[in-house]
């Protein structure tokens, strides 16, 4: 279906920056699904979106049940101790029903599905994160110059997350 | 819904030709799609199909996971298989409808 006005989409690059386990599942169903349709796709971790690969970290991460009207429950409860733990039970077995994977079995897939998947050099060094913190798929750490460099082509987006 | 020869049969198709009723599939029909996505089949390939075929028959939804659990395929053979959207192109050779699945 391409022709001279549909420019199909042929690389996402999408810029995790946060470790609630909603963006992270939104970042990683949106990396699997270009993939899915034939699309690269490059995930680049920085700031708190670091946490999703680190090993001791990325099967702890929660829903954030304070500052999310979404939840539709009121800000004070939403502080109290086990209510984050609480509401994350509950989305991964939702999750599970429609055989969406835990995050380390995401990260996998991805890794087996050919997208990409890169560390933050800056905040690598701000947190004192070392290489050997992260998963074994990492392809590697990347600075912003460099992953810019990798967006090049036609039919590149950027998504920031 | 649209009609198309394929194989020298009449089959329903999408506007996408995937098959709309897979009791009209056979091997030829298989083959000449995969051709036309530039996929030579082999055995494993075929194995693929018939899996996916089974999963479709037995109404079980479908995703890249599932197929990475099947036994069959790991999901790096799957892609190597198939390079440009697997479970989609599987899809079509197989002559079952199109993947509504986002994993």
């Amino acid at each position: 279906m391409e022709n001279s006005e549909n420019k199909p989409v042929k690389k996402m690059m999408l810029i995790l920056s946060k470790a609630t386990i909603e963006n992270v599942y939104a970042c990683f169903i949106l990396a699997n699904g270009a993939r899915m349709e034939g699309i690269e796709s490059e995930i680049f971790f920085t700031f708190f979106g670091l946490e999703a690969v680190q090993k001791k970290k990325l099967n702890h991460l929660h829903v954030a049940t304070v500052g999310n009207p979404a939840m539709h429950i009121p800000t004070m409860l939403g502080g109290l101790p086990g209510m984050e733990a609480l509401a994350t039970k509950m989305m991964k077995s939702e999750m599970e029903k429609l055989d969406i994977p835990p995050v380390g079995e995401f990260l996998e897939m991805l890794s087996a599905s050919g997208t990409k998947l890169w560390a933050c050099k800056l905040a690598m060094d701000m947190f004192k994160i070392k290489e050997e913190d992260l998963i074994e798929d990492i392809d590697g750490v990347l600075t912003v110059g460099g992953f810019y460099e990798r967006a090049q082509g036609d039919g590149t987006h950027l998504l920031f997350i | 819904m649209a009609e198309k020869l394929i194989a020298g049969i009449q089959v329903d198709c999408n506007e996408q030709g995937y098959l709309t009723n897979p009791e009209q599939w056979n091997k030829e029909i298989g083959l000449e799609i995969a051709a036309e996505e530039n996929i030579s089949m082999t055995d494993k390939h075929w194995e693929l199909i018939d899996y996916l075929r089974k999963q479709y028959k037995d109404e079980v939804a479908l995703t890249v996971r599932k197929v990475g659990k099947s036994g069959v395929v790991d999901i790096k053979e799957f892609y190597n298989l198939f390079p440009n959207g697997p479970l989609k192109t599987a899809s079509k050779i197989a002559g079952i409808p199109k993947p509504v699945s986002c994993i």
